[in-house]
């Protein structure tokens, strides 16, 4: 085979990564059901302009998504595969939904983005859910909620849920009473990830500089600590005095609710989009998933003024975490062997049996090249014996049975359990 | 790429004197590489492993990226245009040369009203950005946070586009006087450019590059006496257009180089008189004898997508460039109206004599035989030369768009070219073999078949179409 068959950064999902994949999408879209979510998907394609202007994608983003002319584009308009699950969200929401007061939706979709070595995927898979329409932290509880429930029925280990808030980090920064050139410059940094520039920004007020000193370094599992904070900053902005009373307001109710989260501003970057308490997912150290309140989005690609929050799971990341087990998906199926050379009837008889385990809610394989009946616990072999067909086997415990009839083979299987 | 051959990519064009001198001055002894240069491959005297090619300054970087070179030299311009976009591309920036000195930057129109760049990224409205330079124009407006922009890319007189067909363009400025006294304003100086010397990543990790790279880095760089000569830019024109455009007015693009003079002449049969578009004078915005009509001189090359987006009613193009665009673009409102009867030539596909293939049946057993793991195709015609060989079931192919002299390609640098010829002539020079022609191609004239505004301006347009119909009959 050419090693220039597959585009580098692509992959192949195998039987085992689907099985794994499904596990992980069916667990995550019932319980978003179960909360009252409701799916919806967009499409591959969409204009790039839709990503560019302030407060979308950040200009690290932008440089590696995959843009082009498509066959009608002689305008000069760019179309985009899409590089983020949100934007096409909040897109939909302004285009078929704005007339619901209050949206629940989820997605399971791709994202392309370049990746310059092409051993990291180009295309991920992230299933996300949004929560248009309120402002309340309640929203923002109940996405992370849901988050940690999905997590927790996947199975995964040791989670943790660290805790930033955007707005805060902007007030923070506003008043620091930069020239605004330089404030952009501050604020793109911080948003790839470059909290040096901030740590090392000259704050001429002492007060001012102690409250950065405090919010950017120490770590905190309780909302006491934002509590705090919140007294040294009476001196400062009302804004900040918001953004601080939102961030408590959220994790008092996270506290009461006996959710753990770790407060650590500088857990997240690249939240263009960001506008209040905004999170990151992870499991045993690993980052899967991440989200938070994009209240500025929707009214910014042409929609009304309407408040949002929402998150995504990486589900490549946690293919990746989930125990080999996962991988497994016929291990409960029967084996149906019907030998070489036999009659019609013979083989419309094995097919019959399939079609009876099927109703009945079992995987039945057939095996027409004698392959390998024994990696199931049952196998039944369709033999030439008019009278009595079917020959039953427990590979497990070394039992065989002769069985004249399909129905007959369907209810000892019910038996046995 | 034999292991012992270093190869150096050099310039045609404004860069070809002054990188002669310096090669020279390095004593490096490439000879035959000046301005009446007859050929194509070159040698070195003094070093036996050091062979050259002359190419488009702007083919360069992409040469030296693919690895086909080790060496260039170029501008730093064509440097950037490459990376802006292929970040991750095997191209390394080594010297700057001090010479081929100008300026990238964003122009607009005083008649466009943009105080300064601030306005441009604060502005809700979709923003046209003209320029030779379609990636840095694009890294540019993403930077700037543009909410709606369009780049349009073009061959080349970006600035004729201000102010009526864009608003914005991104140049290269040799003599930023010479062109706010011509109406336009520099609102953003990118970066400046020289010419510089690069080279293929893989080439200067692996490769015995020393001996060269040291002769280039004893010299002391120098004032750039040569080009403060130069004028890249052409003269002074005064800015005479109708920014105001009335509904029956009717936009012409006609082209210039070798296509200006018979289209001058077609023109002159129609009965249509023109001051500034002779022999003598080329303005980029002439005069004609109908009050209506106003008239630009571009590139044919980027007539159909000009005319595509409504900024012309008519252009006088090649069938090549028509089909170029329409290939591109299905849906293209463009059609062709009239073909025109002069500029004849044939875009044909053309192999190494000594590659053993009659006809294109031949060359596609001839890959499948395997020939080559990948056929490289060198085209202007990008889109004709995509469809082409999709038509043709041609396997795996890459292809390398050009800026012109594409016959200095083959064999080394691409095995097949899709280009047009005349008398066929060069191609025979060049070792060149025709194994199919694509089809025949001449002047036409394009319409938009979208932009009949009102009824007076669909009676202009047909009073054109109707001179030239009988002009050419």
């Amino acid at each position: 085979m050419k090693n220039n068959q597959m585009c580098r950064g692509a992959r192949d999902l195998l039987p085992g990564d689907m099985t794994c994949f499904r596990y992980v999408e069916d667990t995550f879209r019932m319980s978003c059901c179960q909360w009252g979510y409701q799916e919806v998907r967009t499409p591959t394609l969409e204009y790039l302009h839709l990503f560019t202007a302030v407060g979308t994608l950040t200009p690290s983003k932008l440089s590696k998504v995959y843009s082009f002319l498509d066959w009608d584009g002689w305008s000069g308009e760019r179309v985009v595969l899409r590089p983020d699950g949100t934007i096409p969200m909040a897109r939909l929401y302004s285009r078929s939904l704005s007339e619901k007061t209050i949206a629940r939706l989820f997605y399971v979709t791709n994202v392309f983005a370049f990746e310059a070595t092409g051993k990291e995927n180009r295309e991920k898979w992230q299933c996300g859910v949004e929560f248009v329409g309120s402002s309340e932290p309640v929203a923002d509880v109940e996405i992370m909620m849901l988050a940690n429930e999905i997590m927790r029925k996947l199975g995964l280990g040791n989670i943790e849920l660290e805790l930033s808030h955007a707005g805060l980090v902007r007030a923070l920064i506003k008043e620091l009473k930069l020239d605004p050139e330089k404030e952009v410059d501050l604020v793109s940094a911080v948003l790839d990830g470059k909290w040096q520039a901030l740590e090392e920004t000259h704050v001429p007020d002492s007060n001012l500089h102690e409250l950065l000193g405090i919010l950017l370094n120490l770590q905190s599992k309780s909302s006491s600590f934002l509590h705090n904070a919140r007294a040294l900053a009476s001196r400062f902005s009302q804004d900040i005095h918001q953004q601080l009373d939102d961030f408590v307001a959220i994790t008092a109710i996270l506290d009461k609710a006996g959710c753990n989260y770790n407060i650590n501003l500088k857990a997240v970057k690249g939240f263009e989009y960001y506008t209040g308490l905004c999170f990151k997912l992870l499991t045993d150290g690993h980052e899967v998933g991440g989200g938070g309140r994009y209240n500025n989005l929707i009214p910014l690609i042409g929609g009304k003024d309407v408040p949002a929050c929402g998150f995504a799971l990486y589900i490549d990341s946690i293919m990746g975490l989930l125990p080999a087990s996962c991988r497994k998906g016929d291990e409960g199926a029967i084996m149906i062997t019907i030998e070489k050379d036999m009659t019609a009837d013979r083989t419309a008889l094995g097919f019959q049996l399939a079609q009876l385990l099927h109703r009945g809610g079992y995987t039945a394989i057939l095996d027409f090249e004698s392959g390998e009946p024994f990696r199931y616990r049952w196998s039944v072999v369709v033999t030439e014996n008019e009278a009595i067909p079917f020959r039953v086997s427990d590979n497990q415990r070394n039992q065989q049975w002769d069985m004249a009839l399909a129905s007959d083979v369907v209810e000892m299987l019910e038996k046995q359990g | 790429m034999s292991t012992g051959l270093i190869r150096l990519a050099l310039p045609k064009g404004t860069l070809l004197s002054p990188t002669s001198r310096l090669l020279n001055e390095l004593t490096l002894g490439v000879e035959g590489y000046s301005s009446d240069a007859r050929r194509y491959r070159l040698h070195s005297t003094e070093f036996s492993y050091i062979t050259a090619k002359i190419f488009q300054e702007k083919d360069i970087p992409i040469q030296v990226a693919i690895g086909n070179y080790d060496l260039g030299i170029c501008g730093a311009d064509w440097v950037e245009e490459l990376l802006a976009r292929y970040l991750s591309s095997s191209l390394v920036k080594i010297l700057n040369l001090n010479y081929g000195k100008s300026e990238i930057c964003l122009v607009s129109h005083r008649h466009s009203n943009i105080p300064d760049i601030y306005v441009i990224g604060k502005e809700r409205r979709e923003w046209r950005i003209v320029s030779e330079y379609p990636n840095l124009a694009e890294a540019f407006a993403l930077n700037l946070r543009l909410r709606d922009f369009k780049v349009f890319p073009v061959w080349g007189s970006a600035e004729v586009y201000l102010p009526e067909d864009a608003e914005l363009a991104v140049l290269k400025i040799v003599h930023e006087q010479e062109l706010v006294s011509r109406g336009f304003v520099c609102l953003r100086k990118l970066f400046p450019v020289t010419a510089c010397l690069i080279a293929n990543r893989e080439s200067l990790e692996n490769r015995g590059l020393h001996q060269i790279l040291s002769r280039f880095a004893s010299r002391r760089v120098e004032s750039s006496r040569i080009l403060r000569r130069q004028r890249t830019m052409t003269q002074a024109q005064p800015a005479i257009f109708h920014f105001q455009r009335g509904e029956q007015d009717v936009r012409v693009a006609l082209p210039d180089g070798h296509q200006q003079v018979p289209t001058a002449r077609v023109l002159k049969q129609a009965g249509l008189e023109l001051q500034g578009y002779s022999t003598v004078e080329v303005c980029s915005r002439p005069g004609i004898n109908l009050d209506w009509a106003s008239i630009k001189v571009i590139r044919p090359q980027d007539m159909p997508l000009q005319v595509a987006n409504g900024n012309f009613d008519l252009a006088i193009t090649g069938e090549d460039w028509f089909r170029e665009h329409i290939y591109r673009f299905p849906a293209s409102p463009v059609k062709k109206l009239l073909d025109l009867g002069f500029g004849q030539v044939k875009i044909v596909a053309a192999v190494n004599t000594e590659v053993p293939v009659a006809n294109i049946a031949q060359l596609r057993r001839y890959i499948q035989n395997g020939a080559y793991p990948c056929l490289r195709v060198a085209s202007e015609y990008i889109n004709i030369a995509d469809r082409y060989l999709q038509d043709q079931h041609i396997g795996c192919y890459k292809l390398i768009l050009t800026w012109g002299a594409s016959e200095v390609f083959p064999p080394e640098d691409a095995d097949l070219l899709i280009d047009n010829v005349q008398t066929g002539r060069t191609l025979i020079k060049q070792n060149l073999k025709v194994i199919d022609i694509l089809f025949q191609s001449q002047a036409c004239l394009i319409g938009n078949t979208q932009g009949f505004a009102s009824r007076d301006k669909m009676k202009n347009i047909n009073f054109i179409i109707r001179r030239l119909e009988k002009a050419v009959a």
